[in-house]
């Protein structure tokens, strides 16, 4: 558990992140969101030290962070940041090692690590271990850069920004592959962007900065349903509201009784996909598939009324 | 574009290489051969450029040239050349000078190498250091050098009569004294701002990494940025051996010694071959320097940079 409390960082007088209160349970994601200048980045650099507030405090677990050295401290959580930030001069596998190395693992132990999260993150690992950086695709060096975070197994990672260069197609793959990860080490993960989408998509909780203040923190349907400001509303787009309330939840927990005709949609999509399935295909509800059988139907006046506004 | 190279290569090493020794036997050579031998030196380099060798083949390449030479020299075919005829007689000063010389070069870019990486490790940290440093560098740098050693005459003797075991050290207002501090003063300035340089240079994103997963100030410096600036560094002193090999021609007008001995003996006897015997193996030093020095700063980079 990440507990920050009432912390400030001034440059020179002026308030980069002012009097932020926030609470991030153990095992989930907690995603920062806010424009840039919001302090979102410097409220995550906090955590690790990599800045040093101006007042107030973090505790890690119940621990107050100022009386970690920072290095220490450092080796414990997970860093990741936009532009994955690899040793050019380092091949793959040395730069999963270096937090490993730096906590003085022993070598067989290392390896064994390197080559379990290569294998994680769909990287063959006789193939790539010894490749430099420089030889990989985007989003080979961006897998890379998370698997380095998550070497030394901690039970934090923050990440900056981390699929910020990344095109849509590999990007959505990266958040599918982050939030298998997360469910499967139970890592804390604290994730900043500018992207709401993607802040929907996989956070926990969503905490929306501007200007230095929290202005809400909240679960992604409080967030859609009840803005706390009219920045927060902007942020999520007026208009995509409905679309975005729908995206939160799959069909197989909307199954309705009933039999519908033509393609059926499997009960993992999310509402909002079987919501642009029944416009584009013009028909008034959709067969469900569960495990190849069909289970029932989703149907055009159901989600709308999923969609609607929460009273 | 490779062939035309190789065809260039093949010519070369028939006609360059072979004809002067025969051809121009008991004969001093002319203003021609020179010109010649430039303009094929010219295209070879031109050709091996354009060839993009791998760094061990130029060395290689580098070597077997120097074989060749030293194998033309040792068989006593070009023994009746003006300019040997001329080292026959003062075989034993040569060597001694070549000595001084390399001494000189080498011990001047070592001392500022050993002084220059710490100073433009402070530069990089220190941002108000840096502008004064390179600020004073780059006066140094513009004073001309028969001036710096004049200039360092004074200093270096009132040294040598008022600290006790300087003297005896061998530092003295005239010799190999001044001329090393002025040579060490000429290449400090591209070494710092090499090192500066390419400490800047490193990714940021690199950085802030090796920050964010803990290593500490030390770590960051031996495992990252200095690793990720060497071969920026290793230019700078590239470029610093081989001007400090051409500049200690001049110590000799200080009594620095050096090949520049035979150069201003040569100038003052109006013997052309005397200046040469100087000149050639300042020139070919330099040379093999400049080829081996930017092999060994393209091998460093390998990897480091995208190609």
């Amino acid at each position: 558990m990440i507990e920050i409390d009432n912390i400030t960082k001034r440059y020179d007088g002026v308030a980069v992140v002012d009097g932020v209160t926030l609470r991030i349970e153990p095992c989930t994601i907690c995603v920062i969101v806010g424009t840039s200048g919001s302090g979102k980045t410097t409220l995550m650099r906090m955590i690790n030290k990599l800045v040093e507030p101006s007042s107030g405090r973090i505790r890690i677990d119940g621990q107050d962070i100022a009386g970690i050295p920072a290095f220490q401290l450092r080796r414990r959580i997970g860093y990741a940041i936009q532009g994955h930030g690899l040793f050019p001069h380092r091949t793959v596998g040395q730069n999963i090692a270096t937090v490993p190395k730096l906590l003085g693992w022993d070598k067989d132990q290392t390896a064994a690590r390197v080559d379990e999260l290569l294998s994680l993150f769909q990287l063959d690992p006789a193939q790539f271990r010894n490749r430099m950086p420089h030889e990989l695709s985007g989003g080979q060096q961006q897998r890379v850069g998370v698997a380095r975070a998550l070497a030394a197994k901690p039970n934090i990672l923050l990440m900056d920004e981390p699929y910020g260069a990344l095109d849509p197609v590999i990007r959505a793959k990266a958040q599918q592959d982050l939030l298998a990860i997360q469910r499967r080490f139970g890592t804390t993960i604290v994730l900043v962007t500018h992207d709401m989408e993607e802040a929907i998509h996989l956070g926990t909780t969503i905490a929306v900065m501007d200007k230095g203040r929290l202005l809400q923190c909240a679960t992604p349907a409080q967030i859609i349903a009840n803005p706390a400001t009219p920045f927060v509303a902007e942020l999520i787009g007026t208009s995509e509201r409905p679309f975005r309330m729908l995206s939160l939840s799959r069909v197989a927990d909307h199954v309705e009784p009933g039999e519908a005709a033509g393609e059926p949609i499997d009960a993992s999509a999310s509402l909002r996909d079987a919501y642009g399935e029944l416009l584009w295909s013009g028909r008034p509800a959709l067969p469900v598939r569960l495990d190849g059988r069909i289970v029932g139907q989703v149907t055009l006046e159901g989600l709308s009324r999923l969609a609607a506004r929460p009273q | 574009m490779v062939l035309a190279a190789l065809f260039v290569l093949i010519g070369r090493s028939a006609s360059g290489l072979t004809p002067p020794g025969d051809s121009f036997a008991r004969v001093s050579p002319g203003a021609g051969f020179w010109l010649l031998v430039f303009a094929f030196a010219l295209l070879v380099t031109d050709a091996l450029t354009r060839l993009r060798l791998p760094p061990w083949a130029r060395i290689g390449i580098l070597m077997a040239i120097a074989g060749a030479v030293a194998l033309l020299l040792w068989s006593g075919s070009w023994n009746d050349l003006s300019t040997l005829k001329e080292y026959g007689t003062r075989e034993r000063a040569f060597w001694a000078e070549a000595r001084n010389h390399l001494v000189l070069a080498f011990g001047s870019v070592a001392a500022a190498t050993i002084a220059g990486v710490p100073l433009g490790l402070v530069c990089y940290k220190i941002k108000p250091v840096r502008a004064a440093v390179l600020n004073v560098l780059n006066i140094v740098q513009t004073i001309p050098s028969i001036a710096l050693f004049g200039l360092l005459i004074a200093p270096l003797a009132w040294v040598a009569a008022n600290l006790p075991g300087a003297s005896a050290l061998g530092i003295s207002g005239i010799g190999a004294a001044p001329a090393m501090v002025a040579l060490f003063a000429y290449s400090l300035l591209p070494i710092v701002s090499n090192t500066v340089v390419g400490l800047l240079s490193v990714s940021p994103a690199a950085v802030d990494a090796a920050r964010g997963m803990g290593m500490t100030g030390r770590q960051r410096l031996l495992v990252v940025e200095l690793p990720l600036a060497f071969p920026v560094i290793l230019t700078g002193i590239r470029i610093v051996l081989v001007q400090n090999i051409g500049l200690a021609t001049i110590a000799a007008l200080i009594g620095g010694g050096g090949f520049g001995v035979f150069v201003f003996q040569g100038i003052g006897q109006t013997a052309m071959d005397l200046v040469l015997l100087g000149a050639v193996p300042t020139v070919v030093l330099a040379f093999a320097a400049a080829v081996v020095l930017d092999a060994l700063v393209e091998m460093t980079s390998r990897g480091g940079r995208r190609p």
